[in-house]
């Protein structure tokens, strides 16, 4: 083993960023200890949860089982990437006025993980919502509120693109 | 219905930390970041039960990156004493034996041992390097054999207290208490049916998405600062303080915002850990759970075993109820049997009762409140046990329940005398309601129906208002928010103030910044802080009223306060007209709340479930979910529906599929995620909510706490769903697909 | 997590070169083994990640009209290619059951076949489609078929230094029909108790052909033949169907374990194979 650290180069929320890291560090490891997006957040570092999912290059995945050597070249959206200056995004602001948020912890996840979905399919049933954000555990909400801000935000997108 | 018209309360605002939750700005436990943090992680007990003969930790301590290795030699001999959980009390030597193992190891993944290095991969890897010579022992795992006269002993000085009196007796039962009413076998005699049943319930846990965490830096000037997840800011100071043996003052615990905790994070397990850490080290240490040790090491809640007998008349009168229930607490005593005891026939008034309780400590982590807790288990037995009642008498379930409603002056199995509740109201709400009365047709679906009450507490709590010179005003709180107390409260004061509820900002203070204030749990917060807070909003006002006196040259008490606009006859000025001219009249208003209520209004909560059950699989489906709950009044009637989702949600997966699986050693086989299956938002159905208003008599708006009420009635509702669905009672938690499917084969045996 | 090395191989026998090195392992999505080995289940001192690798990320119809399949292909491209929808719905269906969409979108085929979990999904779905294994090593490369590929939980056929690097999946046949279903206490986000895949083509309204695997009932992923071969030549009646499915029950041979009883997991097995048949008819009949 070479025990070297290895520089890694992507972009995150637009912004080109250069990190050296170890190879068993994951990219959530890396994303909150390096680079200080707390956004993401580590629930169970085994893919179970969805508490630390990003967007890597137009993909949801769990950060937890991603090596940061992995995303040598890739583009990832964070939490923190999803509000254009002052102006939330609609499916932030969805996820505000439904209520949908109640701890926050499982919400970073969800709000990207519903960015994930509609950006594939602008109008999901209340069934393909459930289905589709059932990686993202919520001991809150019961995910009522939660389907409701989905429903919203898709809402609201397919007016601003009609 | 509420009876009163408010300008703030019953709306929906948006919540004020919102935006920070949306954006990922809010800042978790594990996400603060300090120069020259080290990371911390612990080692644990691979054995349920076993003494601890030597610890080495030369090898880690050499390994490069390593700063510290403590254990509990580090940690000093405290004086005996009695730590106030909200659970109950605990033995001082038992909080700290919790946090680091001194001589004995008792459950798997009890803490022995913890290293601090430059990061989590290096402290892992010195951990794995401390060596540990164990003496294992028998592991005492089940509840009625850890009872027995010849079970092994967890404890060589836990000595069983009897009726309130200590027994010097050496054994693993914590406590025996009984709660009488009446005559029992009379009212047995007078009864035409009598049923007799044993339920048991399997060990569940909160499952709370964040891991435990916390940071500490032992200052060299001896004050231990703490940044940590918890629902106490102030008990979590407390129990840091008393495990190290230090004034409470000496430790400041600043409160993170909580990824989840519903009981669960009112212990402190990690942060004395991290604070002898640092104070070996010199540096901060942060340390984070991983989501096997929170499942292994933290506080689930307790196993249990209930025998309900009950008795009723052929018209419909229930004439005695006798109870037998025993609750796991884990490796060290906890009182959830107690709790369980005041909930489990609460819904109804029952003349002739005989409850008797016991705690028992087994090798398994010591076991935390968990949202109203010990009432979810007891409502499962009692009201499976009602539901075949109201069968045999041919009445309708919900119809038997009115007839023996708990109102206003029945007493409670413990004696206490109910002020006015909403027991009947919710019972009458779930009557109309239209899923009750909505057709149900197809093979293998049932409806069932069930009540569920959890007491709620009072409790102290501090709040400061500060009025800003624009109008608005600063409230500063003591009680952690773990799901939007923060508006809930800033709402009361906003409509004492008459503000709008953005016109308050609310800051949950560290212990340095506010007053005491008990820990958020127990129903309490938006109740009692609420309450607090619309003190300290009576303060700003008795103040204010003096600033406007002052300038119009009259007494204070010839202003009025309405609507936010003081007034002495003509003359008024706007709350925020007289807030700008503060300066000119004396300076700066902070207004200050402090309470102590004694008790509270209790909650009741009544849940309506359809299942499907697929009779080749075992598979229970829910169709449709209905909550109804009495929220005194309504602060914020969007969170009381995300309090009655979020609770009916973790009813729904302690009735179906959650529970701790052991090996004969008393390893946990599922500690992930993945195998211990709460639910996702496949596995419920869209959760119906109907709030009901009977407001609490004594608190300033009527407000009843809804934390807690709705996660009891969900596993009882759905095992009296599955029997209509099947023709089969389940007397155990959870109900699986492989034990309904048992229970299937063995009807047709 | 001990230290390992990380070297991102952009070709085959680059990758070949890398697997070669002591204590070399394939990485491809990641989300099992990395899982694994925070663990302390599975040790590396080299990944190879091998996404990067054309022939891994192969997914198209060949001339004849098989199916070539990368192994590294992440689940979620898999069913959203039009054309896998429309000709082998039930691998479309599967790959969208692995996990949930986080995990699909890195989880792959190839990974689910080398993780050789007697629970993985896609297996028993790959070997009733018929589909062959393209394995490259040090000698070259062999082709075997899916069902052999398995030796135990954990354990494969291949040796070290040898890396999968697709699947050929045979083109559907006429009026053939697939199905993959599993029992899991939660809709999703679980590993299957047990599973069961089924493939038919009918003829002349007969059945002809019908080839059953199960899942998480023995130690690799099983075929049942001799439950498939109990169908040729039958009408599709439900007798029929039945008498398949009780050879699936007698062909498992289930352990007890945290999810499930052998008891339970045999008489899921029967009950599955039995809803899995009739799905699969219904495709049938429609194709």
């Amino acid at each position: 083993m070479t025990g070297e650290k290895v520089r890694v180069r992507m972009k995150v929320n637009r912004q080109s960023v250069e990190l050296l890291c170890e190879p068993r560090q994951s990219l959530l490891e890396c994303l909150r200890d390096i680079l200080g997006l707390t956004g993401a957040k580590e629930g169970c570092n085994d893919g179970n949860c969805g508490a630390c999912a990003v967007i890597l290059d137009g993909r949801l995945v769990n950060s937890c089982l991603v090596l940061a050597v992995e995303a040598e070249g890739s583009e990832i959206i964070t939490i923190e990437g999803l509000a254009r200056g002052a102006e939330l995004d609609p499916i932030q602001r969805a996820f505000l006025e439904q209520g949908a948020v109640q701890c926050g912890f499982c919400t970073p996840g969800l709000i990207l993980a519903t960015k994930a979905l509609l950006d594939r399919t602008p109008d999901p049933t209340e069934g393909e919502i459930r289905r589709r954000l059932a990686n993202h555990l919520c001991r809150c909400t019961g995910y009522d509120k939660v389907v409701r801000a989905v429903r919203q935000a898709a809402a609201e997108r397919r007016e601003v693109r009609a | 219905m509420s009876e009163r018209a408010y300008r703030v309360i019953g709306s929906r605002p948006v919540r004020h930390d919102g935006a920070d939750k949306v954006t990922g700005r809010a800042q978790f436990g594990a996400d603060i970041r300090l120069p020259g943090l080290l990371h911390g992680h612990l080692l644990r007990s691979p054995y349920a039960h076993a003494r601890i003969r030597r610890i080495d930790t030369r090898r880690a301590e050499a390994l490069p990156g390593v700063l510290a290795v403590v254990t509990a030699a580090d940690l000093p001999e405290v004086p005996d004493r009695l730590l106030e959980l909200v659970e109950g009390t605990l033995p001082l030597s038992y909080a700290q034996a919790n946090v680091l193992a001194r001589r004995k190891v008792l459950y798997k993944g009890h803490a022995v041992a913890a290293v601090a290095a430059v990061n989590r991969h290096v402290a892992e890897e010195a951990a794995s390097l401390i060596e540990v010579e164990y003496e294992p022992l028998p592991p005492v795992l089940d509840l009625l054999e850890a009872m027995r006269e010849d079970a092994p002993l967890l404890h060589e000085d836990l000595r069983t207290r009897e009726f309130g009196q200590p027994t010097g007796k050496l054994s693993n039962i914590a406590e025996h208490f009984r709660h009488a009413l009446g005559d029992v076998e009379q009212g047995f005699a007078q009864a035409e049916v009598i049923l007799e049943r044993e339920f048991r319930t399997a060990t569940v846990h909160q499952g709370y998405l964040e891991p435990q965490t916390a940071t500490a830096l032992w200052n060299q000037d001896g004050r231990v600062y703490v940044w940590t997840s918890t629902q106490g800011a102030f008990s979590a100071r407390e129990a840091i303080a008393w495990v190290l043996d230090l004034p409470v003052s000496q430790v400041r615990v600043t409160p993170m915002e909580v990824g989840g905790a519903f009981g669960g994070k009112i212990r402190v397990y990690l942060e004395p850990v991290a604070a002898l850490l640092s104070k070996k080290a010199g540096r901060p240490v942060k340390i984070v759970m991983p989501r096997r040790d929170v499942f292994e090491a933290t506080g689930p809640t307790p196993a249990t075993c209930i025998r309900v007998k009950m008795g009723a008349r052929a018209d419909g009168r229930i004439t005695a109820a006798q109870i037998w229930m025993a609750y796991e607490t884990g490796a060290f005593p906890s009182g959830q049997c107690g709790f369980g005891a005041l909930c489990i026939l609460a819904p109804y008034d029952i003349p002739n009762i005989l409850i008797d309780g016991y705690d028992v400590v087994v090798n398994k982590p010591s076991t935390a409140p968990y949202r109203a807790p010990g009432a979810t288990q007891a409502a499962f037995a009692a009201e499976s046990v009602v539901d075949e009642l109201a069968e045999r008498l041919g009445l309708d379930p919900i119809e038997f329940r009115l007839k023996n409603a708990a109102r206003e002056g029945t007493r409670r199995a413990d004696g206490l005398k109910y002020p006015r509740i909403g027991c009947v109201e919710v019972l009458e709400a779930m009557k109309n309601h239209p899923h009750y009365r909505a057709p149900l047709e197809g093979a293998h679906r049932g409806r069932g129906v069930a009540m569920g009450y959890w007491f709620n507490i009072g409790w102290y709590s501090s709040c400061t208002i500060s009025v800003n010179p624009d109008g608005t005003v600063n409230l500063v709180e003591g009680s952690v928010d773990l799901s939007g107390t923060r508006t809930s409260i800033a709402m009361q004061a906003a409509e004492a103030l008459g503000l709008r509820a953005d016109q308050v900002h609310p800051v949950v203070a560290d212990t340095d910044s506010i007053g005491p204030t008990a820990v958020t749990g127990g129903s309490r917060t938006t109740f009692a802080t609420g309450w607090a807070a619309w003190e300290a909003a009576q303060d700003v006002i008795r103040q204010m009223k003096e600033r406007a006196a002052l300038l119009w040259e009259v007494g204070p008490d010839q202003v009025e306060f309405e609507g936010g606009v003081f007034r002495a006859g003509e003359r008024s000025l706007s709350f925020r007209e007289l807030a700008e001219r503060l300066e000119e009249t004396g300076g700066p208003v902070i207004g200050r709340g402090t309470v102590n209520p004694s008790s509270a209004g209790g909650s009741f909560a009544g849940a309506i479930a359809d299942v499907e059950v697929d009779p080749e699989t075992g598979k229970v489906c829910l169709l449709r979910f209905t909550c109804v709950q009495d929220a005194g009044t309504a602060v914020h009637p969007g969170a009381v529906e995300g309090q009655m989702q979020g609770g009916s949600a973790q009813g729904i997966g302690w009735a179906l599929n959650e529970e701790y699986l052991f090996d004969p050693q008393g390893v946990m086989l599922n500690s992930s995620l993945l195998d211990y299956r709460e639910p996702t938002a496949l596995d419920v159905p869209p959760i119906e909510t109907l709030i009901v208003q009977a407001p609490e008599p004594d608190h300033p708006f009527g407000v009843r706490g809804v934390g807690e009420a709705n996660i009891v009635p969900p596993p009882a509702a759905i095992a009296n769903a599955i029997y209509r669905a099947i023709g089969v009672r389940l007397r155990r938690l959870p109900m699986k697909p492989s034990a309904v499917l048992e229970a299937l084969w063995s009807k047709e045996r | 997590m001990k230290w390992f090395d990380y070297a991102a191989a952009r070709s085959l026998p680059e990758a070949l070169e890398l697997l070669a090195r002591p204590g070399a392992r394939p990485l491809a999505g990641g989300t099992d083994l990395l899982v694994q080995m925070r663990a302390g289940e599975r040790k590396a001192d080299l990944l190879v990640d091998v996404k990067r690798i054309p022939e891994l990320n192969r997914l198209e119809c060949d001339p004849a009209g098989g199916l070539q399949l990368g192994a590294a292909v992440p689940c979620c491209r898999i069913y959203e290619h039009p054309e896998v929808r429309r000709r082998w719905p039930a691998l479309a269906e599967v790959a969208e059951m692995i996990g949930g969409v986080p995990i699909q979108s890195r989880a792959s085929l190839g990974g689910n076949l080398c993780n050789a979990a007697p629970s993985a999904d896609s297996v028993p779905v790959l070997i009733v489609l018929g589909a062959r294994c393209r394995i490259a090593g040090p000698g070259g490369v062999r082709v075997l078929p899916v069902e052999e590929f398995c030796t135990g939980p954990g354990q494969t056929v291949l040796e070290t230094g040898e890396l999968l690097v697709g699947f050929e999946l045979p083109p559907p046949e006429p009026h053939s029909g697939a199905a993959y279903l599993r029992f899991t206490p939660r809709r999703e986000m679980d590993i299957a108790v047990a599973g069961a895949a089924a493939a038919i083509t009918l003829e002349d309204g007969a059945i002809r052909r019908a080839r059953i695997a199960l899942a998480a009932v023995a130690p690799t992923p099983l075929l049942v033949p001799e439950a498939g071969d109990r169908l040729a030549g039958k009408p599709p009646a439900e007798e029929h169907l039945r008498a398949a499915a009780e050879l699936a029950r007698a062909a498992a041979r289930p352990i007890t374990d945290l999810r499930g009883t052998a008891e339970f997991r045999r008489h899921l097995s029967a009950v599955l194979t039995r809803r899995a048949l009739e799905a699969a008819l219904a495709r049938a009949r429609e194709a």
